[in-house]
């Protein structure tokens, strides 16, 4: 492990990388604060340029991006109580509120140093477990990865928020359809291509990220701009506050950092599960473990509610990398993007990322420790003028927004077809969108789509067309048994709030 | 009777469905492969049948959840102007460059977004994607096909 680490620091330490982390932090915060513009977002953006880099420093700078959304989505939550990102509306809870009371500055000095601690903590959690999971997942057979492909799109699925679970898993369904046009990958049958040349290579990932994430956002936000319901509103910013954090409530973020970092960490490792579910997860813990004194100022102000949510999406965030890096399933609709990205750089992740690519999984691992200390350097004195980004106009924003998805497809494939498929899947995603279907599920989809079909392809082959594949190994039924434990759960929690 | 939209985007999610379980059927296979346990149609097979399965379900069971759109307050005339910009940029391109066809694109979209200051609409469209491309062409080596500035001698 110490080689790894070794090996890591030399190819994140390099002048090039550190750059990368400094650059992917910066922009990240930036794009994350804009409403609607979530890490997914962020890093979709990223793409295309990070095709001129090699892999490592790819993922580095969308590693650095990933974080600095993260806190950026905290910055807009609570400064506006528009949550840039799902995984912050909880920081809205008790982030706002700070913010009405003339403490916007503490509140946002808070959020990053809860970050900064969740995300460094799960970065060692990371940094020891990553490996051991890495070697029992190479025990990991075919019948075994299809379970838990089932598993991570079910589980996304069941953990969209309340009524969604169908429509979460038609999104799931649409995903997979994507995926199958084109060639199959062992015959090399064309699939649902109609006789069009385009389609024979398949959907592109880069084209449906864009036009279900960035381009369908930018169409949301125009097609709402007169919706006074509608969360994207502009308030002018002109007292931030100190942001200083006294000893008082250093003391209480002392005993919420550690016990909300484990939280964060371990729901960042479950497939499908994410920074959402971690962040919600641990301000009712953090509610239910502080004195009555501290339980009647949730909701009005707390830092122990804000500093909980904090902590925990950061640190499910370096959490969502296991499972993507060790078993190549995403943690995260945020992690198949990047996941996707690496298969577009070549690089298979999985059990073996760890032995064939050690520079990739040590340096990424490394990389989050810098990213997390220069989030901190950058934000905490960039706080005051961060915060003037949330007054660019939509007017720009918006056309931007658009510039930035058509260029990724441009430079990818100088193809006018792609462009038109493209701004024909944002319009229905747009549709979709503005009827509560969720897009994290179908991406997530999309992107395990061709690794799901290869294994089940596999296990039916090596068990002669039966289906007992399923059942036959223990660890294959375990994690199915998981994946019904959750489907009844979710239906049970339904029935219950009925 | 009053059906809700999300049953009807089910709806229309159950006929799609069901023409691409139908479109799976069709797929030609090797001879050899026609009975294997596994061949190209049959993971498109269980997809058409799964869609089919929770957009019935969805299209059956109780909406739990009402979901309001107020259309009156929906801007759906800026939206299909911006569409219809970006279909036409998508068409041009290829054709006249990437400089030219992009500083249009952004420029009228600022326009038809209702900006009115000139300047910094210039500013953030010619200059700012000649910037750009020089970042993307120049910087990290990412090949931009542009015949307008070709032609003008500006790119080689």
């Amino acid at each position: 492990m110490i080689e790894g680490i070794l090996i890591g620091l030399t190819t994140a330490l390099t002048l090039q990388n550190i750059l990368m982390v400094m650059v992917g932090c910066f922009f990240g915060t930036i794009i994350g604060m804009l409403p609607g513009l979530g890490p997914m977002t962020a890093i979709a953006l990223m793409i295309p340029i990070t095709y001129g880099f090699d892999p490592a420093t790819g993922l580095i700078l969308m590693a650095g991006v990933y974080y600095g959304a993260v806190f950026g989505g905290s910055t807009s939550s609570i400064l506006l109580n528009a949550p840039g990102v799902p995984g912050t509306v909880a920081t809205s809870f008790d982030g706002y509120p700070m913010a009405q009371q003339g403490k916007a500055g503490k509140a946002l000095a808070i959020a990053a140093w809860s970050s900064f601690a969740g995300g460094t903590l799960s970065a060692i959690y990371l940094l020891f477990m990553a490996p051991s999971l890495s070697k029992v997942s190479l025990s990991f057979r075919s019948p075994d990865y299809f379970a838990l492909m089932i598993l991570g799109l079910t589980a996304i699925a069941a953990f969209s928020s309340k009524g969604q679970f169908l429509k979460a898993m038609m999104m799931v369904v649409l995903g997979l359809m994507l995926a199958s046009v084109g060639q199959d990958s062992l015959s090399d049958i064309t699939r649902f291509t109609f006789d069009n040349m385009n389609l024979t290579d398949g959907i592109s990932f880069v084209l449906v990220v864009m036009a279900t994430f960035a381009m369908s956002e930018a169409l949301t936000i125009i097609l709402k701009r007169n919706d006074p319901t509608s969360a994207a509103k502009q308030v002018s910013l002109t007292e931030l506050g100190s942001i200083k954090i006294n000893k008082e409530e250093r003391t209480k973020m002392y005993k919420t950092i550690p016990r909300s970092s484990i939280i964060g960490f371990l729901i960042g490792v479950l497939p499908g599960a994410g920074a959402t579910i971690a962040s919600f997860l641990a301000y009712g813990m953090e509610r239910n473990v502080v004195n009555d004194e501290e339980k009647e100022k949730f909701g009005k102000g707390s830092v122990n509610g804000l500093s909980a949510p904090e902590t925990a999406n950061n640190a499910a965030c370096s959490g969502s990398f296991v499972p993507m890096l060790t078993l190549g399933i995403p943690g995260s609709g945020t992690t198949a993007v990047m996941l996707g990205a690496l298969l577009g750089f070549g690089v298979q992740p999985g059990p073996r990322l760890y032995m064939t690519n050690p520079e990739i999984f040590w340096s990424i691992i490394m990389s989050m420790y810098i990213g997390m200390v220069i989030l901190l350097i950058l934000n905490l004195p960039l706080i005051p003028y961060i915060a003037r980004i949330l007054a660019v106009p939509k007017n720009y924003l918006i056309p931007l927004i658009l510039f930035f998805s058509v260029t990724g497809i441009y430079v990818m494939s100088f193809n006018n077809f792609d462009i038109y498929l493209m701004i024909g899947i944002a319009v229905v995603a747009t549709f979709l969108r503005l009827y509560d279907f969720p897009m994290p599920p179908l991406i997530l989809a999309f992107v395990l789509g061709g690794l799901m079909e290869e294994n089940l392809r596999r296990s039916l082959l090596l068990s002669n067309g039966s289906w007992e594949f399923l059942w036959d190994r223990t660890l294959t039924l375990c994690i199915l048994l998981t994946t019904i434990l959750i489907v009844v759960w979710h239906f049970y929690k339904s029935i219950i709030r009925k | 009777m009053n059906i809700n939209t999300t049953k009807i985007i089910s709806l229309l999610f159950f006929i799609f469905s069901a023409f691409y379980l139908y479109t799976a059927y069709q797929i030609q296979v090797f001879a050899f492969d026609e009975n294997a346990p596994f061949n190209a149609r049959t993971f498109p097979i269980y997809l058409g049948y799964a869609g089919l399965f929770f957009s019935g379900l969805k299209l059956v069971l109780p909406e739990p959840y009402t979901i309001k759109v107020d259309h009156k307050n929906l801007e759906y005339k800026k939206t299909a102007i911006l569409i219809i910009i970006a279909i036409i940029y998508g068409a041009t391109i290829l054709k006249v460059g990437y400089f030219l066809t992009t500083s249009l694109f952004l420029f009228s979209s600022y326009y038809f977004l209702g900006e009115r200051r000139w300047i910094l609409m210039f500013l953030l469209s010619f200059p700012f994607v000649a910037a750009f491309m020089y970042l993307l062409h120049g910087i990290l080596d990412i090949y931009l096909r542009d015949p307008f500035l070709q032609s003008i001698g500006v790119m080689g």
